[in-house]
């Protein structure tokens, strides 16, 4: 019986619904009572889940009741947290994400068993991916019924157990304060990432005593914060002998808040910095020193200067195949330094000459004193470096080609949306050609102002993650750049935007069709181009579609619109605006090192492509 | 490729072994033998995971093992500075001539008759992964009708300290 209940006793059952939504010894006016019940009273699970939130210092969340979770909502109604109800769950996700990134504390989701939890799996493995701290709260079927394919039931645990950095499965309302605070030190310390608790729906309506633990104790989990000082010395040694070294900065610098300590190592060095996708805004694109992004569409200087280099100091980054092109053409000249919060990421793509396994806010920290002792007995002369590093600079600086028949260039379109919102504004991109042109003709001055789902590439992320950065940080401007595509897979959380007075702007950077899938059509499948014309120019109206969610919606298909037009949804901050900005669909990013080839064959230009083999790709 | 003995010791709780199988899977370890069994610390289980991969990768699997919140402690077992146990029960056809030859041979290998019938008996035997495979060779020609063997358990040599440190360190 207990294990394999009948159907009546369990489940959504809407004609009996005291059964399982509410112990019989509570009532619903019970609940109000929260405030005056002392520690030893008894709550219910649900109670003390939304204690520990608060306990755990959320004060906003973004969710979609249901079943198994509808307990949980009871106390949310009278608690402090702000619960923003999203359309789709996976809105709520990436939602979450976002304000994690905009502010850099954990974001948090919320959804109901089976379906609503599966929606979240994308945004989890999204987070993870990106090293973004959020914490996913979900209801599931009662613990009797946990394997029994009841209604609404999904092993989430078993489900997102690859794609978070740890998960819970709750069955006991006495364990709900112990897991939530250990959910959120594991999302928030050592290396960021995605948590997910999923808590029975019997442990939400259960009585319990509510026991908040001051300190989290996992013997398992003991994130390195230092280096050890004999790899500091190792590391200022290397960099005291090398004539050609490259800051390669990764999104650690922005996890670990260290852009002013990066800055003090750029310019105690005086070496070239490059700033992986992740990491843009973490050095100001307008320092001297700054070569730009490297990788698949990074500038030819980044990239080159990482190919020549006799030195990569290693900050916080992966050597993704997307910053490496193939491997074992990658840097061939040179020595490694790798600093990494992540143990595991120490040789797992490039063997490191010297790893520093810390915090690398406290890695620079202790690097930047022994470096100078070291510079007082000699510093390398980098002239002739800077020569070659700025020859490339000045002969490959990005840029792209006005369309000649008259109509727009996205490049453009996103570089004004740049300039005229500034290097205050948030941007956040979607997945594709729009989100690579955002990261290279937007130009970032601090961490925390560039948003985009850079490792697992999810299409869709951008408009509930600019609410989600909106959300964080209400008194910036933030701006979505998205393509056609990506804003037609998560669109409708503009609804939960214009309810919620979440006045986030869209640029929809709209080429009727999926871009950069026709770009590699364009370059590797001899211009065949199946299944990547949307024809969104006509279907949706898209500035038809924002009214009816409750937005503004502006066109723009000129150049000389696009100013004003920027301008005018600049100055809307009372409602979401969407501007449709209908551009030429044959613009490619550039310059691009083709998947599975050497950065050394890096093209910026069409024109300059070589015959690639397309099994390579 | 070669094969490489890892002690884990682990948090006793749900789901556990479920992790470890789900990060092989996904990173494309490949185990050789996996055994998972109770130490002298109820709170905490002792696995023993034989793995083949290349030596360069071993330390990828360690550190990306090591990660698992549930995992205490990871270390490669040296095979000469650890003990290391496989238990094998193999079914062994047997007629009136041969069972006086195969009882001979289970004595040799120092294993033992746990069953008998008419036409087979049920050897018990433990060892190190080449005496168990030792045994095999030599009941081979008599017919192995049935066999089970158990993955590698293995221990360090020494005083070592015992499995509660892992969990008082901290």
């Amino acid at each position: 019986m207990v294990r394999y209940p009948s159907v009546e006793t369990e489940g959504f059952r809407v004609s009996r619904p005291d059964v399982n939504f509410l112990p019989h010894e509570m009532s619903y006016e019970s609940y109000g009572d929260r405030e005056e019940m002392n520690m030893s009273e008894k709550i219910t699970g649900a109670q003390s889940l939304v204690k520990s939130l608060e306990h755990a210092g959320v004060d906003v969340m973004f969710g979609i009741p249901g079943g198994a979770i509808l307990p949980a909502y009871d106390p949310i109604f009278d608690s402090s947290i702000r619960h923003i109800l999203v359309r789709h769950e996976q809105g709520a996700g990436h939602a979450a994400t976002g304000y994690a990134q905009a502010t850099g504390r954990v974001g948090v989701c919320m959804a109901t068993s089976g379906p609503g939890a599966t929606n979240l799996v994308t945004p989890l493995a999204d987070a993870q991916m990106d090293s973004v701290p959020i914490v996913a709260i979900t209801g599931q079927v009662a613990s009797g019924a946990i394997g029994t394919d009841a209604f609404q039931e999904a092993d989430i645990r078993g489900i997102t157990m690859p794609v978070t950095k740890h998960n819970f499965l709750i069955t006991d309302a006495k364990d709900i304060p112990q897991a939530i605070a250990e959910a959120f030190h594991i999302a928030r310390t050592g290396r960021p990432g995605a948590v997910l608790v999923d808590i029975a729906k019997d442990a939400l309506t259960n009585l319990t005593e509510f026991h908040w633990p001051e300190t989290v104790s996992l013997p398992g989990y003991n994130p390195i914060m230092e280096p050890t000082s004999q790899a500091v010395k190792d590391a200022a040694a290397l960099i005291a002998e090398s004539t050609s070294p490259v800051l390669y900065v990764g999104g650690g610098v922005i996890k670990s808040n260290a852009a002013a300590e990066l800055m003090q190592l750029a310019e105690l060095t005086g070496a070239p910095v490059v700033t992986t996708l992740m990491a843009l805004g973490s050095f100001p694109d307008s320092h001297e020193q700054h070569l730009g992004m490297p990788g698949m569409h990074g500038t030819v200087a980044a990239v080159t200067a990482l190919q020549k280099a006799d030195l990569l100091i290693t900050l916080g980054a992966r050597f993704d195949d997307r910053v490496t092109g193939k491997l074992s053409s990658f840097a061939p000249k040179a020595k490694v330094i790798h600093a990494d919060i992540d143990p595991a990421e120490i040789g797992k793509n490039r063997i490191a000459d010297v790893a520093l396994v810390g915090d690398v806010k406290a890695t620079i920290k202790a690097l930047l004193p022994e470096l100078a002792e070291r510079f007082k007995v000699s510093k390398p002369d980098l002239t002739a470096w800077w020569a070659q590093c700025n020859s490339w600079r000045t002969k490959y600086p990005l840029g792209f080609d006005e369309p000649t028949d008259g109509t727009l260039s996205p490049q453009y379109v996103i570089q004004r949306i740049g300039a005229i919102a500034g290097p205050d504004a948030i941007y956040v991109a979607g997945v594709g050609q729009h989100q690579m042109w955002a990261s290279q003709f937007v130009k970032y001055e601090k961490p925390r102002t560039w948003l985009n789902s850079g490792g697992l590439g999810t299409m869709g992320y951008a408009v509930p993650a600019a609410m989600g950065a909106k959300v964080g940080a209400p008194d910036t401007v933030v701006w979505a750049i998205d393509g056609d595509g990506c804003f037609q897979m998560t669109n409708q959380e503009l609804v939960t935007c214009a309810l919620n007075n979440i006045p986030v702007k869209i640029a929809i950077i709209n080429n009727e069709s999926l871009g950069m899938v026709r770009q590699w059509q364009t370059l590797f499948y001899n211009e065949r181009y199946s299944n990547t014309d949307l024809h969104s120019k006509r279907i949706p109206d898209f500035a038809m579609l924002a009214e009816a969610m409750g937005c503004v919606g502006l066109r723009c298909e000129s150049k000389d619109d696009v100013d004003r037009v920027i301008k005018e949804a600049m100055a809307i901050n009372d409602r979401p605006v969407v501007v449709d900005f209908s551009v030429h669909r044959d613009a490619m990013v550039w310059p691009m090192v083709a998947a599975g080839t050497s950065n050394d064959d890096i093209v910026v230009a069409k024109s300059m492509a070589p015959i690639w083999d397309s099994q390579e790709l | 490729m070669s094969t490489h003995t890892l002690s884990v010791l682990v948090e006793n709780s749900p789901g556990v072994l479920a992790r470890i199988a789900s990060l092989f899977s996904r990173r494309g370890y490949n185990i050789d033998s996996l055994a998972v069994g109770p130490t002298e610390d109820p709170n905490v289980s002792r696995m023993t995971i034989v793995v083949n991969v290349e030596s360069h990768a071993l330390a990828q699997v360690i550190a990306q093992t090591d990660k698992l919140i549930n995992v205490l402690s990871i270390v490669e077992l040296d095979p000469v500075a650890s003990v290391q146990r496989e238990l094998l029960l193999v079914k062994v056809s047997t007629t009136p001539e041969t069972r006086s030859q195969v009882l001979e041979t289970v004595q040799l290998f120092r294993a033992k008759v746990v069953d008998v019938a008419q036409d087979a008996v049920t050897i018990e035997a433990t060892g190190n992964s080449e005496k168990i495979q030792a045994l095999l060779r030599v009941l081979e020609p008599y017919g192995i009708k049935e066999l089970v063997q158990s993955g590698l358990v293995a221990m360090e040599r020494g005083l070592k300290p015992g499995t509660s440190q892992h969990l008082d360190n901290n």
